[in-house]
């Protein structure tokens, strides 16, 4: 984000929009897990908690008594509540949101769209054809997730261009400018209350009608409900997948070897996409501190924004052997991708299957490529994590 | 009194979180429920050939929810 003060001490003054951590923030983890595990910052309304550890993140994520899940996103100011549920609910009214969702994400439903997402992935490579230049994020990473699950909403997959922009209102502007955030909410539902009308009228057999459906304590949900889990989907499922498939991407792009093995090994593919999802997690959560605690060393005060870096966790040494390496046939890897203990990632059968698809596709259509020399990758700002311009040369 | 040496799995229902790692390093000996929880097949005893799949589901459970005896 442009115009930031820059970062002198991170272990004090952390900043997750600064530049250097957006381009490479690996080393920065890697010294504060060294000298100071628990890094604060005061940029944050009521500040600010990062933890690097990965027995820290798990505890935190298993505590709700102490760290709230109602604030999801560290930000310079914070925002009216907003429940989106079941990710911003704690006990006990997290169980029954979250069982109301499982059986549409669970593998068995999630299955039934390999077949949809593979159409998606082919079409998109038809559209690259025979091109020697094209854009790995741009072209093809971040249409992936925004088709499939507008094909799950059951709205126009022409939408893509504004769920775009609200993620990047609600994720990157929102954090400075809770204005942009809100403005984003508004849009979303409105979209969303027109989605709703349409269908109870006709209803389909997509996720809005099954949310419509659904009972919660015998009976209907609320439209806040409604609303509050809807855009949780969507701002949820977009540009975190397309940041998994964008750094897997760039990963075989940038190391012929990896990808020459995947080529001539797919039966890996399946082991290389959790190594990717450790070695370059997208998704960095958030809790609130509710009560007074300590942990690492550090006391926690309540208001105080934790940003739980499960990206950080996943390259912790103490968990994991090599932790720094991405080894493709890593076989004992219970990462933390998806976040740990009762808010595990509801889409995270839907973002391997997506994730699985791409590279399973691209590989097929394109298997030597690599990242263009003299152009370069950028990477997205914050709370998620992947390239968002990832120029490819493809080697006919 | 071979049985009483077989590795058996389970899994500790109030730990698993259905991050279905289970179901897919060991497919033969997990399966997922309609909630995407993980289940065991049958009663749990793993065939002969399949233990190193068994360890390797043990060592993927993010949530320590896989359990292995008889090792």
């Amino acid at each position: 984000m442009d115009g930031r003060t820059p970062v002198e001490d991170w272990a004090i003054d952390f900043d997750h929009f600064d530049s250097q951590w957006t381009n490479n923030p690996y080393p920065i983890w890697d010294d504060l897990r060294n000298r100071c595990p628990v890094a604060t910052s005061q940029r944050f309304e009521d500040g600010a908690y990062f933890p690097t550890r990965y027995d820290d993140v798990r505890e935190i994520a298993y505590d709700s008594e102490h760290f709230s899940s109602r604030r999801v996103i560290v930000r310079e100011h914070k925002l009216p509540l907003m429940p989106g549920p079941p990710i911003t609910s704690d006990p006990p009214e997290h169980t029954p949101a979250r069982k109301l969702l499982l059986p549409a994400f669970a593998p068995k439903q999630i299955a039934k769209l390999e077949e949809r997402t593979r159409a998606i992935c082919r079409s998109l490579l038809d559209a690259i054809g025979d091109v020697a230049e094209c854009d790995g994020a741009v072209d093809y990473a971040q249409h992936i997730p925004v088709r499939v699950i507008a094909h799950m909403l059951g709205v126009p997959e022409d939408d893509g261009d504004r769920f775009r922009k609200w993620i990047q209102q609600v994720l990157i502007e929102g954090v400075r400018d809770p204005a942009a955030a809100m403005q984003a909410v508004g849009e979303m539902n409105v979209y969303f209350n027109a989605q709703i009308e349409l269908r109870r009228a006709n209803p389909g057999d997509d996720l809005i009608s099954y949310l419509l459906a659904a009972e919660f304590d015998g009976n209907a949900l609320s439209e806040a409900h409604i609303l509050g889990t809807l855009r949780l989907i969507l701002i949820a499922g977009i540009d975190t997948t397309w940041s998994g498939i964008g750094a897997s991407l760039w990963h075989l792009a940038a190391h012929a070897e990896d990808r020459a093995r995947l080529v001539a090994e797919p039966g890996l593919l399946p082991t290389a996409i959790e190594e990717f999802l450790r070695a370059y997690s997208p998704v960095t959560m958030a809790r609130e501190v509710v009560k007074e605690t300590a942990l690492g060393g550090c006391p926690f005060k309540p208001g105080g924004q934790v940003l739980l870096s499960f990206p950080a966790a996943n390259r912790d040494p103490a968990k994991f052997a090599d932790a720094d390496r991405v080894l493709i046939d890593r076989a004992e890897n219970p990462h933390a991708a998806f976040g740990l203990g009762r808010h595990r990632c509801l889409g995270s059968n839907l973002a391997r299957l997506e994730m699985t698809i791409a590279m399973e596709e691209w590989l097929a259509r394109f298997p030597d490529f690599t990242v263009t020399q003299g152009k370069q990758t950028t990477w997205s700002e914050g709370t998620v994590r992947g390239p968002r311009r990832l120029p490819i040369t493809i080697k006919r | 009194m071979s049985d009483a040496k077989a590795m058996h799995v389970s899994i500790a229902a109030d730990r698993c979180q259905g991050h279905n790692r289970c179901c897919l390093v060991a497919p033969e000996l997990f399966e997922s429920d309609d909630e995407g929880h993980a289940n065991v097949r049958g009663d749990g005893v793993v065939p002969a050939g399949l233990e190193q799949k068994a360890r390797l589901a043990l060592a993927n459970c993010p949530e320590h929810a896989v359990r292995l005896t008889g090792v």
